[in-house]
């Protein structure tokens, strides 16, 4: 029965061009819900009754600055990403010119941005800027991108990037390190308060991209053994200024 | 206070001491004991196959049996779920919706009737093995009984109470077992196969058709390890 | 039987005693459990946040067609095509349509069970594309020609010698059966075909009404790919994936990572609202929403079982039911396995067909108490029986039920069952357990138990 029903939908979409089969499946579909739901549910099992706050039921997150550097932190170590307070714009450049050498880079990706333009001439490498028309294989050569965010998460060890506020979609999470830089007032405490920040930053024009980004890309596909790196970054360090630059 | 008692078609004619067991307690503990002479089916397996009408018409014979009792206490977990979950839907819209509504409230799976309506714990009794629990599914899924057995036992003197590390379906599931014998089986062996890791020298519970299923394939397979009804266990001394 | 019960009941036989399988799953799962567990009581209130969400998701579909228009403006307003496909072949043929105008050749795809659902990647190969899996699992499944095992974890049933041997024939790339080396090799072979591919197809976990956006939950980092770097971008979700709300992501995202991976959070959860925005810097100049029913209309209008699309598909039911654990999720022959494929794929595939996968269940409940949206899937397990055996009784099955009224019920009749009993006890050994035994289904592997001497109530009418 089902067959059939489908071959007659078949039949009928190739007679019709495809702006009016869109239209006319759009109007069957809204129909068939309509007329679905005319018929009322039965009652729910207490929870409308039972419900309490998102807040509420999440993991607890502490109260102070100090709470969530310490709850980020330790999410951190858990997921295996890095993260280090630093004091101002030169201990970040100090960071990062550690972490150039450690791990031996020719060349990096950034983006524009108020942070990222502050620190990363600094480190004096040959750098790729993500801007509109800019190479996706000269991207994928870079050995890290560095990026600013929107929100870290304590809660989750979550990193909030948007394809506005850290160059697009690939630069996050096409070269093997994604270096992250955040603001101190970024760390925010808990989901519910990462994404009311987005609504009050971005409500009357999202960006096509919001990407909560935990730990580095990570897969668990053969026998369940944890494999970083699966397709994204194989490392995500995660700095932040504990004072405005 | 008077007590019904329920005794499942399936107890009645092969784990008798089970209901035997249940009588001495409830009159040891002062309460005066009555039970429908007739024989009775909850109706499950032709509810659990999808055959309600079936199912109704030997649950009308159990409502009839039941109108007038006080309270009821019943064998097994799976028939209290029956009784106390399933007749209310089984009979929505029926003439007998209200009989069915007004016989739910009323009936306790016997541990837990023992527990939460009498308020007894120890009953005295000694039982010096080595003992693990299997919690029949629809005693702890449907009626939310997983604290009266253990209280009980934790009563009875000598007993000692090894849990089993995953709280799984035997694989009984009524008709299940014969539909997907194989599967059913599987799933027996699991059971068995945590009960084993205890070590202990019985496996208890508070519904015979897990037992039966579980002393089945323990028979089958010549293991020394036993099933024994709770009730069984609370009537020694 | 339907052609899928035999095959069913013969799969299921097989592995059922298969104890490599069985020791296979157990293992997998296990590490899973703990982990599990762990982040649940991380959460201040799991219950509560069960009934939120299932309050949040009834709320969504309660209101299903306001939702989908609402989606729909939010995305079309950023630019974004939407399509509607009453079924599987309007869904496959939008997104052939799509592949065919922009001249492409290879596509990329994340993982979808919607995919799977409506057989995209056969109609996209017919149409001569090259459809490549990126998921680690889903990669690994499509080299061996194989469905997906688990609807989260795909290539669960393999073991890492069984990977090397795939990737060597296939990939002529297997250093060795350490699974990181392994995953390397996808990384180096997948990285070329993100960059190369020309069209990239994810499926999706929610899809948020207020701002119109379709969520991606993920640990790899593929699906992002996907989205990034192909000109075009589609994605195709069920009508039921609504949430009505951006901010009940901050419940969902962990709810789906707690109970599917035993994770607090995935590694990516990305939201789409679009294609690249003007001052992005990157990202498909087209993005496509493909909006699939294929008879979840026909679910939701099942009033009693319309909660089973509140199903986040995290697979929390697959990993506790000892029916999935014992017979593993091919057996099941569909997309969805396990207790929800139990209740949803008599929906969508047709009653009379599939109603065994409802009949395979000891209704334990496991499931119920493990659904992280409260679906009552045991209960609607028995509400498809009822709904089959009403529609198409087993004349075999109502006879035996219709006989078993008057013997339940008349004391005569009980007592000739209990003499018959105690006779046939005595000669069931001459046939015991051999196919001439009318309970063989029970005694071939098991005893059954004796008659008592005297019933229950012969001993309390004698002791009255």
């Amino acid at each position: 029965m089902v067959e059939a029903t489908e071959m007659k939908a078949a039949n009928h979409d190739t007679n019709s061009p495809a702006g009016e089969q869109r239209a006319s499946e759009r109007a069957n579909i809204l129909a068939r819900v309509r007329e679905a739901l005319s018929v009322a549910a039965p009652a729910d099992h207490g929870e409308a009754a039972a419900a309490s706050s998102i807040p509420a039921v999440l993991p607890a997150v502490g109260a102070t600055f100090e709470d969530h550097v310490a709850l980020f932190q330790k999410n951190a170590v858990e997921l295996r990403a890095e993260f280090k307070v630093v004091n101002d714009a030169s201990d970040l450049v100090a960071e990062l010119k550690r972490l150039a050498a450690e791990a031996g880079w020719r060349q990096v990706a950034t983006h524009r941005g108020e942070l990222t333009d502050a620190v990363c001439p600094a480190l004096g490498l040959p750098t790729v800027t993500a801007k509109s028309g800019a190479d996706k294989r000269e991207l994928e050569r870079c050995d890290a991108g560095i990026t600013e965010c929107d929100a870290l998460v304590a809660q989750t060890g979550s990193v909030v990037v948007t394809s506005r506020s850290a160059g697009g979609r690939a630069l996050s999470v096409l070269p093997p390190h994604h270096v992250v830089l955040a603001r101190r007032e970024a760390l925010v405490a808990g989901l519910p308060d990462a994404f009311a920040l987005l609504r009050v930053r971005y409500a009357a024009n999202y960006p096509s991209m919001i990407s909560f980004i935990t730990g580095p890309s990570r897969t668990g596909d053969i026998e369940r053994i944890l494999v970083l790196g699966a397709h994204g970054p194989k490392r995500l360090t995660v700095l932040l200024l504990a004072t405005p630059p | 206070m008077t007590v019904t008692l329920f005794i499942p078609c399936f107890v009645d004619l092969c784990y008798p001491q089970v209901g035997v067991s249940m009588v001495r307690i409830l009159e040891k503990l002062g309460h005066k004991v009555v039970c429908p002479d007739e024989p009775a089916c909850c109706g499950q397996p032709a509810f659990n196959t999808g055959y309600w009408d079936e199912s109704r018409a030997v649950a009308e014979k159990v409502l009839d049996q039941l109108k007038d009792a006080e309270v009821v206490a019943i064998a097994s977990g799976s028939c209290g779920a029956m009784m106390k979950v399933f007749y209310p839907e089984l009979f929505a819209g029926s003439k007998h919706e209200a009989a069915a509504k007004a016989l739910a409230p009323k009936c306790y799976e016997f541990s837990d009737f023992l527990v939460s309506k009498l308020g007894v714990t120890d009953l005295g009794a000694r039982f010096p093995h080595k003992v693990t629990f299997h919690d029949g599914c629809h005693g702890l899924r449907e009626l939310h009984i997983k604290d009266a057995p253990r209280r009980l036992m934790a009563q009875v003197r000598d007993l000692e109470l090894v849990e089993m590390k995953e709280t799984v379906c035997c694989g009984f599931g009524g008709t299940f077992s014969a539909k997907f014998p194989a599967i059913s089986t599987a799933m027996g062996d699991v059971k068995i196969s945590l009960a084993e890791e205890t070590h202990a020298e019985y496996i208890v519970s508070n519904d015979s058709s897990c037992l039966m299923h579980i002393q089945g394939l323990l028979d089958r397979q010549r293991k020394p390890i036993k099933t024994i009804h709770l009730a069984e266990i609370l009537v020694q001394s | 039987m339907s052609a899928p019960a035999v095959q069913f009941h013969h799969d299921a036989d097989r592995l059922a005693t298969d104890l490599r399988h069985r020791e296979l799953v157990h293992t997998a799962l296990s590490k899973y459990e703990v982990k599990r567990d762990e982040m649940k009581a991380r959460f201040q209130d799991w219950q509560g946040a069960r009934a939120l969400a299932a309050a949040t998701k009834r709320k969504a579909i309660s209101q299903l067609d306001r939702h989908l228009e609402q989606l729909a403006r939010g995305l079309e307003a950023r630019g974004t095509k939407v399509h509607w496909a009453s079924n599987g072949r309007q869904a496959c043929a939008i997104i052939v349509g799509i592949i065919k105008a922009r001249n492409a050749r290879l596509v990329v795809k994340s993982k979808a069970m919607t995919a799977e659902e409506i057989h995209l990647n056969e109609a996209l190969e017919h149409a001569g594309f090259e459809v490549v899996e990126t998921d680690l699992g889903e990669f690994i499944v499509q080299l061996r020609g194989e469905a997906p095992y688990h609807i989260v974890f795909p290539a669960m049933h393999l073991v890492r010698g069984e990977i090397r041997d795939t990737f060597a024939t296939k990939l002529h790339d297997a250093p060795s059966d350490n699974p990181e080396e392994l995953t390397m090799v996808a990384r180096r072979v997948l990285r070329q075909k993100y960059v190369e591919a020309d069209v990239g197809i994810t499926g999706a976990n929610f899809a948020v009404a207020e701002t119109g956006m379709v969520s991606v939950t993920e640990n790899e980092g593929n699906a992002r790919l996907t989205a990034a770097l192909p000109k075009t971008m589609i994605t195709l979700l069920g009508i039921e994936k609504i949430v009505p709300r951006l901010e009940d992501l901050a419940l969902f995202l962990p709810m789906l990572a707690t109970v599917g991976a035993g994770q607090l959070i995935s590694g990516y959860n990305t939201m789409y609202g679009g294609p690249r925005q003007p001052g992005e810097a990157d990202g498909p100049e087209e993005f496509h929403v493909v909006l699939l029913d294929n008879n979840r209309t026909a679910l939701l209008a099942d009033a009693e079982q319309r909660e089973a699309l509140h199903c986040i598909r995290c697979g929390a039911c697959l990993n506790v039911c000892p029916i999935f654990r014992n017979v593993g999720g091919h057996t099941y022959g569909t997309t969805y396995p396990g207790p929800i494929g139990g209740v949803i794929t008599p929906h969508l595939r047709g009653l009379q067909d599939w109603k065994h996968l409802s009949y395979a269940s000891s209704l334990c409940g496991a499931c119920t108490e493990a659904c992280p949206v409260k679906i009552d899937l045991h209960h609607h397990l028995l509400q498809n029986r009822r709904n089959s055996a009403a529609a198409k009784p087993s004349w075999w099955q109502k006879t035996a039920f219709k006989f078993f009224v008057p013997v339940a019920n008349r004391r005569g009749l009980w007592k000739l069952v209990t003499r018959g009993g105690r006779l046939g006890q005595r000669l069931h050994p001459l046939i015991k357990g051999s196919r001439l035994d009318p309970a063989y289904c029970w005694t071939k592997t098991r005893e059954l138990p004796p008659v008592a001497k005297q019933t229950f109530k012969e001993w309390w009418r004698q002791r009255k």
